[in-house]
C-alpha cells in the first residue's frame, strides 16, 4: 500500500528538486509521445534542448531565447508577487498589450522626434502605467465591490485585444503604409527603439527582466511588504491581526504586476515585433502564468524556468521545421512540463510511505 | 472503581515509541486502558501526550512498539481504520472545514453518514442530551472556539466509541459546560466506555478520572489514582520538582491609559456577537479579568482593542487622543499589544517558522525593521530570546510554528507579546493548553507586567485562573460588559450573576 504522510514542515530539498525532476519526467513522457508519433525520440530531445544552444546555428537561436525569455520573466515575476498573496491575476496578457498600446502611443505622437532622452524614458514610463491602470480595474473592483478578480482581469483581455485590433487598423496605422493593416516599425526608431544589440538579441526588456529578479528577490527575502505577501497567503487572519491591509495589498501585487507586464509589452513592440499589428500579443501573458508556477514563485526559480520555457519554445520550432513533428505534439510536451511538476509538488508538503498496513 | 470497570485491558500499549527530528515524542510508552475507566494522560507541554493519543488514532506510526484491542493486534494505518475498530478522538487543534456547516463537519467524520437531514436531526437530539447545544445549520467559519470544540464532541458522540479520546476538552469550556460534559462522560463511563483523556486542569482530573498515567519527556514516569492524590502532587509528578505559585503584590491602580467609551461594533463574523455599548476605564498596574462564555464578544472586544476591527469616532481613547481608527500596527507602537484565542492560523502562521512569527507582531516595538527592511538577524535573535525566556520546547527559531506541541505554541505566542513590553495587553485564554507549571509562569509573567506598571486585560473562561490573578473583574455576556468590581472578596454567587445577569443585575449591586 502506498500513502501519502503530510510532513511537519514542507521539505527544502524537495522544494528544490521537484522542478528538475518534473523535467526529467517530462523528457521520458515526452520521448514517449515522440516515439509514438513515429519519430526518433532521442533525436526530437536533441533538437528541442540541444540544438538552440549548441548545435549549427546556436548562434542565430541563442539570442532568440534572450527574446522569449524577457517578457516571460517580468510577467511572471510580477505574477508571482501577488500568487503567493493569494491573488490571482490572470490577465496579464491584457495589461502586456496596454502597455504596449500606451508606449507605441507616445513614440508615434512624438515621431518623428530624436530626442532619444525623452522619447524613449516616456514610453518605459507610460507602458508601465498602461499596463498598471488596466490592472487596477480589477484590483479597484475587488476592493470596492469585492468582484473576482480571476474573471475581470481574464475578460479584459478581450477589451484589450480588441482594442489593439481597433488601433492596428484605425489610430495608429502607418500613413505611409499603402493601406496595409499596422503601425510605423518603431524598432528603426532611434530615439524610439528598445534594442541595444539586435543581433546578440540584447533589449532593454532583457535589463529589465533581470533587474525585476533582483527587486523581487529583496522585496520577498527582506521587506515587510514581501513578508506582508507570503504572510496573507499562507494564513490571512494572522496577516491582519499583524497588521496587513488587505487592500492595499491587493492594489499593490495586481499593480506592480500590471506594471512589469506593461513594460514587458512596450519593450516588445519597440524591439523585437516593433509594429502594432493585429497579431501583436502571442500569449506570453498566459504562458507566464506556468513560468512563475515552473519557479515555484521564486524570482530565481522564474528566471530559470523561463529560460527553460523560451528553450522549448524554440526548440519546438527546430524540430517542428526539421523533423516535421507536428506544433500540437510541442505542445502538449510543453503541457506536460506543468502537470509533472504539480504532480511531483505534491512531495514538497507529503511524504510517501510504503508498506504502511505491514508497519506496527 | 466504577461498577462497569472490569480489570480486562480493552487496549494494551506496549513499547510505543516515537521520535521526531530533535525529539524523541514517545519513549518506550506502555500502559493499559481498561473497558468502563476515564484513564487521564498526564504531562508537561510537548511531554508527548498529542503525539501518544496521535498513534492511538493511527494518524501518527510509531517507530516501534505495539497495540493492542480487545486481546486482538491493532495497528491503524489511518485514522478510518481506527474509527471502524472503535475509537473516537476529540482533537486539541480543531480539524473542522470553516467554510462547511456544523452537519456537514460531522458527515465528513463519519464512515456512513447518513443524509444530511437525519444527521440534522440527530445532532439535534445527541446535542440536547447531553447539554451541548448546537444548532446544525450553523457555518463553523463563524462559531467560536468553545462552540467548536462541542462539533468535534457530538461528532464522537454519534459513532458510540469504545475507545473515546479526548485531548484538552475543556480547555474552551464554561464550568458549567464542564459539568455536564462529565455528566456524559460518567454516562459512557458507566456504558463500558474506555476513555483516555488529557488535560492540564487537575481539579477536573481529580473530579473525573478512575486511573492516571504521566508522561514526562515521553516517558512514562508514574502513575496514580486521582481521586486520592492533590493537584499539587500531579503538578510535581509531572515536571519533577516542585511548583511555583504565582504571587503578587498588590500595587497601587495607576493612571487611566486607555479610556473605552460606548464601544459599539458589529462582529466581521455573521455568529460573531456585536459589542454594545461598552464602557470601560484600562488603569496601569491593574489586572483586569473578563469572564464569560465564549462566543458573547470576546474575540470582538480582543479585535477592537488590538486594531483588527475598526471603531467609530469617539470610541477608543488612548490618553486624550481617539485611537478607534488606527490598524494594529499603530496601536503596537502605542504601547498596545494583543494575543488572540486561536494560535494557529490568527495569533501564529501555522507554516511560517518562529523567526518569521517573531516578526509578526514584533516589527514595531522591537524596531525589527530599517526603512522597510526586516533585520532577520535580529528578528531571530528575538525568537530565540522568547523561547528561552518562556521556556517554549522547540528544537529551534528556524522551526515551523505548527511543529511545536499546543502548550508550546501558546507560551510562544504569549511570550512574544509580553517581552516587547506593552503599555496595556489584551490577551484571550492565555494559558489555554498550557501545562500548570507553564501557566504559573505566563501568569506570573502578567502579574509582573502589570507590577511594572502595565494595564493588563485577561479574557478567559477559567474562573480560578481570573479569581487567581485579576484586581478587578468584569463579565462580558452577549456583547455587554458589566461595570469592573475589585476581584477580592467577590463570592461565587455573585461572580455568577455577573455572568448570568450581566447588565441587569449592575443596579442591584450599586451602593
Ligand atoms: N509533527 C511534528 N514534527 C516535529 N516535532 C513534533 C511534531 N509533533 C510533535 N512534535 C514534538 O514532539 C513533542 C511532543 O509533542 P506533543 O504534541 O505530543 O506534546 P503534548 O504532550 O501534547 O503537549 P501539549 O500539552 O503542549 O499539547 C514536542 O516536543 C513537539 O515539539
Ligand atoms: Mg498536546
Amino acid at each position: 500500500m502506498i500513502a501519502l504522510e503530510k510532513r511537519p514542515q514542507p521539505s527544502q530539498m524537495w522544494s528544490l528538486a521537484s522542478p528538475l525532476v518534473a523535467v526529467a519526467l517530462t523528457m521520458l513522457a515526452g520521448a514517449g509521445l515522440f516515439a509514438a508519433l513515429g519519430q526518433d525520440p532521442l533525436e526530437a530531445l536533441v533538437k528541442i534542448f540541444w540544438e538552440p544552444l549548441f548545435g549549427e546555428f546556436a548562434f542565430y537561436y541563442r539570442p532568440q531565447l534572450l527574446i522569449k525569455g524577457a517578457p516571460l520573466v517580468l510577467i511572471a515575476i510580477g505574477l508571482s508577487l501577488g500568487f503567493r498573496a493569494g491573488i490571482w491575476n490572470i490577465g496579464a496578457e491584457g495589461q502586456y498589450i496596454i502597455g504596449a498600446l500606451s508606449g507605441a502611443a507616445v513614440a508615434l505622437a512624438l515621431y518623428p522626434s530624436e530626442a532619444r532622452w525623452l522619447v524613449f524614458p516616456l514610453m518605459v514610463i507610460a507602458g508601465a502605467l498602461g499596463g498598471c491602470a488596466w490592472a487596477m480595474i480589477p484590483g479597484l473592483l475587488k476592493v470596492k465591490f469585492k468582484t473576482n478578480e480571476i474573471l475581470v482581469s481574464l475578460m479584459l483581455v478581450y477589451v484589450a485585444e480588441q482594442l489593439l485590433a481597433s488601433m492596428a487598423l484605425g489610430a495608429m496605422r502607418n500613413p505611409e503604409g499603402q493601406g496595409f493593416p499596422g503601425s510605423r516599425n518603431m524598432a528603426q526608431m532611434e530615439a524610439a527603439t528598445s534594442w541595444i544589440n539586435q543581433s546578440a538579441g540584447m533589449h532593454w526588456g532583457v535589463v529589465a527582466a533581470f533587474i525585476s529578479v533582483i527587486f523581487a528577490y529583496v522585496l520577498l527575502a527582506k521587506h515587510v511588504l514581501g513578508f506582508q505577501i507570503k504572510l496573507a497567503g499562507q494564513a490571512p487572519r494572522a496577516a491582519a491581526f499583524s497588521g496587513t491591509n488587505p487592500a492595499r495589498l491587493i492594489l499593490f501585487c495586481l499593480g506592480t504586476s500590471g506594471a512589469l507586464a506593461g513594460m514587458a509589452g512596450m519593450f516588445e513592440i519597440s524591439g523585437p515585433s516593433g509594429i502594432v499589428s493585429i497579431d501583436f500579443n502571442v500569449g506570453y501573458g498566459f504562458t507566464a502564468i506556468i513560468v512563475a508556477f515552473l519557479g515555484r514563485l521564486h524570482p530565481i526559480g522564474i528566471l530559470l524556468a523561463a529560460g527553460l520555457m523560451a528553450l522549448t519554445y524554440i526548440g519546438g520550432d527546430v524540430a517542428q521545421s526539421s523533423l516535421g513533428l507536428p506544433g500540437a505534439a510541442i505542445q502538449v510536451f510543453q503541457g506536460m512540463l506543468l502537470f509533472f511538476l504539480l504532480a511531483v509538488d505534491v512531495l514538497t508538503n507529503y511524504r510517501v510511505r510504503f508498506g504502511q498496513r505491514s508497519a506496527a | 472503581m466504577t461498577p462497569a470497570a472490569t480489570d480486562r485491558a480493552l487496549m494494551e500499549l506496549n513499547g510505543l515509541t516515537k521520535a521526531y527530528p530533535g525529539v524523541v515524542a514517545n519513549s518506550d510508552v506502555s500502559f493499559n486502558l481498561k473497558a468502563g475507566e476515564v484513564h487521564a494522560l498526564l504531562g508537561e507541554n510537548g511531554a508527548g501526550k498529542s503525539t501518544l493519543v496521535k498513534t492511538i488514532y493511527g494518524l501518527v506510526k510509531p517507530d516501534s512498539g505495539t497495540m493492542t484491542l480487545d486481546g486482538a493486534p491493532f495497528a491503524p494505518a489511518e485514522p478510518r481504520a481506527a474509527r471502524a475498530a472503535g475509537i473516537a478522538m476529540v482533537f486539541q487543534h480543531f480539524s473542522l472545514f470553516e467554510a462547511l456547516d456544523v452537519a456537514e463537519n460531522v458527515a465528513l467524520g463519519m464512515e456512513n453518514p447518513p443524509p444530511l437531514r437525519d444527521l440534522a436531526q440527530r445532532i439535534k437530539e445527541v446535542s440536547e442530551t447531553y447539554g451541548l447545544p448546537l444548532d446544525p445549520s450553523r457555518i463553523v467559519g463563524d462559531l467560536s472556539a468553545g462552540e467548536r470544540q462541542r462539533v468535534e464532541i457530538i461528532r464522537c458522540l454519534l459513532q458510540y466509541p469504545k475507545v473515546l479520546i479526548m485531548d484538552e476538552p475543556t480547555s474552551v469550556l464554561t464550568p458549567q459546560e464542564v459539568d455536564i460534559l462529565f455528566d456524559t462522560l460518567r454516562k459512557l463511563r458507566d456504558e463500558g466506555t474506555a476513555i483516555l483523556y488529557i488535560s492540564h486542569k487537575l481539579e477536573e482530573i481529580r473530579a473525573l478520572c478512575d486511573d492516571a498515567t504521566v508522561l514526562r519527556l515521553g516517558k512514562v514516569v508514574g502513575t496514580c489514582d486521582p481521586r486520592d492524590t492533590s493537584a499539587r502532587a500531579m503538578a510535581e509528578m509531572m515536571v519533577g520538582g516542585t511548583l511555583h505559585v504565582p504571587e503578587r503584590d498588590s500595587a497601587a491602580a495607576g493612571d487611566v491609559l486607555m479610556k473605552i467609551n460606548g464601544l459599539s461594533v458589529s462582529s466581521p463574523t455573521e455568529f460573531g456577537s456585536a459589542l454594545k455599548d461598552i464602557t470601560l476605564d484600562i488603569r496601569g498596574g491593574v489586572v483586569l479579568g473578563i469572564g464569560g462564555v465564549a462566543g458573547n464578544g470576546q474575540d470582538e472586544l480582543l479585535g477592537a482593542l488590538s486594531g483588527e476591527i475598526r471603531a467609530p469616532k469617539g470610541q477608543i481613547f488612548h490618553g486624550a487622543d481617539d485611537i478607534g481608527h488606527l490598524p494594529p500596527d499603530a496601536r503596537r507602537g502605542l504601547g498596545i499589544c494583543a494575543a488572540p484565542e486561536e494560535r494557529m492560523g490568527h495569533a501564529a502562521a501555522p507554516d511560517m517558522s518562529l523567526t518569521e512569527n517573531a516578526a509578526l507582531t514584533g516589527r514595531k516595538r522591537k524596531a525589527l525593521t530599517k526603512n522597510g527592511f526586516l533585520n532577520w538577524r535580529k528578528t531571530r535573535d528575538f525568537a530565540e530570546e522568547i523561547i528561552e525566556r518562556f521556556d517554549v520546547r522547540t528544537p529551534g527559531a528556524g522551526n515551523a510554528a505548527r511543529s511545536l506541541s499546543g502548550g508550546n505554541l501558546q507560551k510562544f505566542v504569549i511570550g512574544r507579546e509580553i517581552l516587547q513590553d506593552p503599555q496595556i495587553l489584551i490577551v484571550n485564554q492565555p494559558t489555554w493548553g498550557v501545562d500548570a507549571s507553564a501557566a504559573a509562569a505566563i501568569r506570573q509573567a502578567l502579574l509582573d507586567l502589570a507590577a511594572k506598571g502595565a494595564a493588563v486585560i485577561v479574557i478567559s473562561q477559567d474562573l480560578d485562573e481570573l479569581m487567581e490573578i485579576s484586581d478587578e473583574f468584569a463579565a462580558l455576556n452577549e456583547g455587554r460588559l458589566t461595570k469592573p468590581r475589585p476581584a477580592r472578596g467577590l463570592t461565587v454567587d455573585e461572580i455568577g450573576l455577573m455572568l448570568g445577569g450581566a447588565h441587569d443585575m449592575e443596579v442591584a449591586h450599586v451602593g
